[in-house]
């Protein structure tokens, strides 16, 4: 227990160093975060806009699911070799299968009979897209993105083998740390991805428009 | 002195010649992982995948009775999946290293962290597959003159098995993936022959195991896939 405890005050004497790692931290997980984002999810909706590429997406999410964060990174070092970099595209190949699977299963399960009503009110297929699938897919879409971002912050820490730097230079490193630096860093970690995870959770909360908004509270209620 | 010892000097065992490809250090070198797979792959992987075996078991059962527990006691649902979830955010690493100081540097502390991961995926797999059942199906099994337990038993288990392989599919994964990282706790499994050479310049060795270690939950993957076939013959002809 003292090592639990001794964890806080290391962590006041350390503030300036855990917060540089910190810093590096969210460079190298929100990088590939980002690069995912921004491409899995065009291609998730569209693939399930066009009801198509349904084995794509299961196959790549399953394959995703089956890499081991610390085997990818160890696979990479053998060809890219050690750095940010390696870390990055470690990272990224884990949080595009979720960020993918997701968005396509968020447009692809929606009620057919509402696209197909939307049609039938003479919407062009971009209109369906911007103004029936999209709005309702959205929580799901958010969702994935939720998951991968737990994942990469938390996967972040195990980069500091491929010298990337971040929280993991901490955690690991106990004879240069002692254990309250240990167990410091691994609290400030689960407490980043406990963040991380709330604001995308926020960000959903703010961007649903309030349609979606009432469907929510009254599935949950 | 200074001359170089003769040829079968006992002092300077003959090691033989290694391959171009172990010199030149390349990313893998199939003859070194052949030579070196009864001592630095096969144990590993062999000890690998009992933490595996051992964590999705216990797992299971708890987060099966779990389950149960929760569904017919609807308002526990919510604590245990909010308990859940607080699990799941937790960084691997970082439980790794919060179980250390009471449980030390112990399989026992590998295991505890293991199980609690699986518990999250397969408790909320066993809950959806239950709440999935349609309540007419429910309904005529009851008016059938089924009591509760032959109601669990016999209609909304078989109804649930899907989700619930499913969820056992995704624990199993990431088990094997989590299991990779206890090698910072316990010199054990495939992550033991990765981190001990991932400081050293021979790639082979890293790149061999973390192979392993994707062909490994590739492989399991795959035959809970087959135990699904076979526990569950109905969804294949009703698809």
């Amino acid at each position: 227990m003292d090592v639990i405890f001794g964890a806080f005050p290391f962590m006041i004497d350390n503030v300036g160093l855990l917060l540089t790692k910190t810093g590096d931290h969210l460079v190298i997980s929100l990088i590939p975060l980002l690069a995912a984002i921004i491409l899995g999810v065009p291609i998730g909706i569209w693939l399930g806009h066009a009801h198509r590429g349904e084995f794509l997406a299961v196959s790549v999410t399953n394959i995703g699911r089956a890499l081991p964060s610390l085997a990818l990174i160890a696979i990479l070092i053998g060809f890219v070799g050690i750095g940010m970099l390696n870390a990055m595209i470690a990272l990224f190949l884990l949080a595009f299968p979720p960020i993918l699977s997701y968005a396509f299963q968020a447009v692809d399960s929606i009620d057919r009979d509402l696209t197909r009503a939307a049609r039938g009110m003479g919407m062009s297929p971009g209109q369906v897209l911007l103004k029936v699938e999209l709005p309702l897919g959205l929580p799901m879409i958010i969702a994935g993105i939720r998951t991968s971002a737990v994942l990469t912050v938390s996967s972040a820490t195990i980069a500091t083998i491929a010298g990337s730097g971040g929280l993991g230079d901490v955690i690991l490193n106990q004879v240069a740390y002692g254990m309250e630096g240990v167990v410091a860093g691994a609290i400030w970690v689960a407490v980043l991805a406990i963040l991380v995870d709330q604001a995308f959770a926020l960000l959903l909360r703010v961007s649903a428009p309030a349609g979606v908004k009432r469907l929510q509270s009254t599935n949950a209620g | 002195m200074s001359d170089f010892a003769p040829p079968g000097d006992p002092a300077i065992p003959d090691y033989g010649q290694a391959s171009d490809c172990v010199i030149n250090n390349g990313a893998f070198c199939t003859d070194w992982f052949i030579s070196q797979w009864s001592t630095v792959f096969w144990p590993p992987l062999l000890s690998h995948i009992i933490m595996v075996a051992i964590a999705v078991s216990i797992g299971f059962v708890i987060a099966f009775c779990a389950g149960l527990l929760a569904y017919r006691k609807k308002w526990l649902a919510g604590p245990i999946g909010m308990a859940a979830t607080f699990l799941y955010t937790l960084p691997p690493l970082a439980l790794f290293q919060l179980l250390v100081p009471f449980t030390g540097l112990s399989l026992l502390t590998v295991e505890i962290a293991l199980v609690c991961f699986t518990l999250v995926i397969i408790f909320q797999a066993v809950l959806v597959g239950l709440s999935g059942v349609p309540d007419d199906v429910r309904r005529a099994a009851t008016g059938m003159g089924l009591d509760r337990n032959q109601l669990l038993f016999k209609v909304e288990l078989p109804l649930a098995l899907p989700s619930i392989i499913s969820g056992v599919r995704i624990a199993t994964v990431l088990t094997v993936s989590i299991t990779t990282i206890a090698a910072f706790v316990v010199d054990d499994g495939l992550g033991s022959p990765i981190i001990k050479a991932v400081s050293s310049p021979f790639n082979t060795q890293f790149v061999g195991a973390g192979a392993l270690a994707v062909l490994l939950a590739f492989a399991l993957d795959g035959l809970l896939v087959l135990l699904g076939r076979v526990l569950t013959p109905w969804t294949k002809a009703r698809s």
